[in-house]
């Protein structure tokens, strides 16, 4: 039985009754959730109420963020060097690869001027930790110790080494949270690198698939296929690597096949994620998109988009843009 | 009868922890099952101190989940507010029940609570539709003795 104490509910006389309680807190709270969904007026507010939210992150990170020093600290010296061989040997790799890269950056720069198109290269990165919090065990939503104080703002698309991991949803002071690309209610549009079939690329709630439920049973698909991101949502710039395809089923009394497909960046196992700021052109590409997709990232956004899937068309054509803009010298887009 | 009272730096102090242990990382098959601990504390407090955690209370620990695990700003505090006033009314009888009973009434509450919870995200057009959801439910409910235990202990040794 629980405690008795002499502190217990009058019965009678002071204080206002219960039910006024209840009403006027539950109009509050009704009122704060539909300016913060409808509106989004609780920018600022939310700002600040995660930063007064950093110290309880700080106190439960503590004890992994001790363990990685201990461990970094008393990592044995032959460990260090063999990680030490293969980091170079890496570099080295990397750099041979890099060699052609400023010409071909150079010529895909003038293409894309003679073409018209304003897709940028490249952008402004910056590194974020993923921090060690539980944010919700049913959704695939991360928190990053990167905050709007080194301008990360919503929206934002995220990489790591291998692939892009999803975008921004929302932005604190100093930390953000991120939903993943396989979170069931994320999609992206992509592209089959092969030959730039256009589809969309949903989350199914697991880590480790993807699902195109918008193929055609006759459009050209293999597994193994790579899948890149086509840009045309506004949010995520081209080209950028999203996921391997695994399965393809065709049943030809379907209109649609079977599409599923495996994320390229490693979901589960990353510690550090990449921010992008990509160049200012592909941001003002389609602002009457963008605004119109900022508002939620969900599913249904992306599905009406003219990009929908169905055509086999070359993805020669790119869809129409405003006048043309050579890539301008980087500049870091606070937004 | 002032050394019956219950400070308010205890209730302080275990809404701190509570709301500690929301976002810890657990290990996977148990994470789903996260007891929502605060709820808990709020419905004891509501039980055993009721004019030092009142509705406003309720409120603002709601607000707290909200700014840790929510996705809108007012979703988990209406609901703990909605919990908080079903404990409120039936404070007086509730206290003087079994544990048992008291375990049983919790699992209703919390129940409650999970469902608006799942409502309103569905409102917001983003809902969670596994079954998993419905765990802390029953981890709640089973974990309700050993809270009250606990908290009962503390309580009558430093009263």
């Amino acid at each position: 039985m629980v405690t008795l104490s002499s502190d217990s509910r009058n019965i009678i006389g002071r204080g206002p009754p219960l039910g006024a309680g209840l009403f006027f807190l539950g109009l509050v709270s009704v009122g704060v959730m539909m300016l913060d969904t409808r509106g989004g007026y609780l920018e600022t507010v939310r700002l600040w109420l995660g930063a007064a939210a950093n110290p309880v992150y700080a106190v439960v990170q503590t004890p992994g963020q001790l363990w990685d020093w201990l461990t970094g600290s008393f990592a044995d010296r032959t460990r260090l060097r063999l990680e030490n061989a293969e980091l170079s040997e890496q570099l080295r790799v990397a750099r041979v690869k890099l060699l052609q890269f400023d010409s071909l950056r150079e010529e895909n720069v003038r293409l894309r001027a003679v073409r018209e198109a304003s897709a940028g290269v490249g952008g402004r990165t910056m590194i974020a930790e993923i921090m060690r919090v539980d944010v919700d065990p049913f959704r695939h939503r991360v928190r990053i110790n990167k905050g709007a104080e080194d301008g990360v703002f919503r929206n934002q698309p995220v990489l790591d080494a291998f692939g892009i991991v999803g975008q921004v949803v929302q932005v604190d002071k100093y930390s953000a949270t991120l939903i993943l690309i396989s979170d069931a209610e994320h999609a992206i549009p992509v592209q089959v690198n092969r030959n730039g079939i256009r589809s969309i690329a949903v989350g199914a709630g697991d880590l480790n698939k993807l699902s195109l439920p918008y193929m055609t049973v006759e459009s050209d698909v293999k597994t193994g296929d790579l899948l890149v991101s086509s840009g045309l949502d506004g949010i995520f710039p081209a080209g950028y690597p999203v996921a391997h395809v695994t399965r393809v089923e065709r049943n030809p009394a379907d209109t649609f096949a079977l599409v599923e497909a495996k994320p390229l960046a490693q979901l589960d196992r990353d510690r550090e994620v990449l921010l992008l700021w990509t160049d200012p052109p592909t941001q003002v590409e389609a602002p009457a998109q963008e605004s119109d997709i900022a508002s939620k990232p969900a599913a249904a956004t992306s599905q009406p988009k003219p990009a929908a899937t169905t055509e086999t068309a070359p993805a020669a054509e790119t869809p129409p843009k405003p006048p043309a803009a050579q890539p301008q010298p980087q500049q870091p887009s606070q937004e | 009868m002032s050394e019956g009272r219950i400070s308010r730096l205890r209730v302080t102090v275990t809404v701190i922890v509570a709301i500690i242990f929301a976002v810890v990382p657990l290990p996977e098959p148990i994470n789903a099952a996260r007891p929502d601990l605060l709820l808990l504390l709020v419905i004891y407090w509501s039980l055993s101190a009721p004019r030092i955690a009142g509705l406003l209370f309720a409120w603002f620990c709601g607000l707290a989940i909200d700014v840790l695990k929510g996705i809108v700003l007012g979703q988990h505090a209406f609901a703990f507010l909605v919990v908080a006033y079903m404990t409120h009314k039936l404070q007086l009888r509730m206290r003087i029940w079994p544990v048992s009973q008291q375990a049983l009434f919790v699992f209703g509450f919390l129940a409650v609570y999970q469902f608006l919870v799942f409502w309103l995200d569905g409102i917001i057009g983003q809902p969670v539709t596994t079954w998993q959801r419905w765990l802390p439910v029953l981890s709640g409910a089973l974990l309700w003795p050993v809270l009250v235990a606990v908290l009962d202990t503390w309580n009558r040794r430093n009263r």
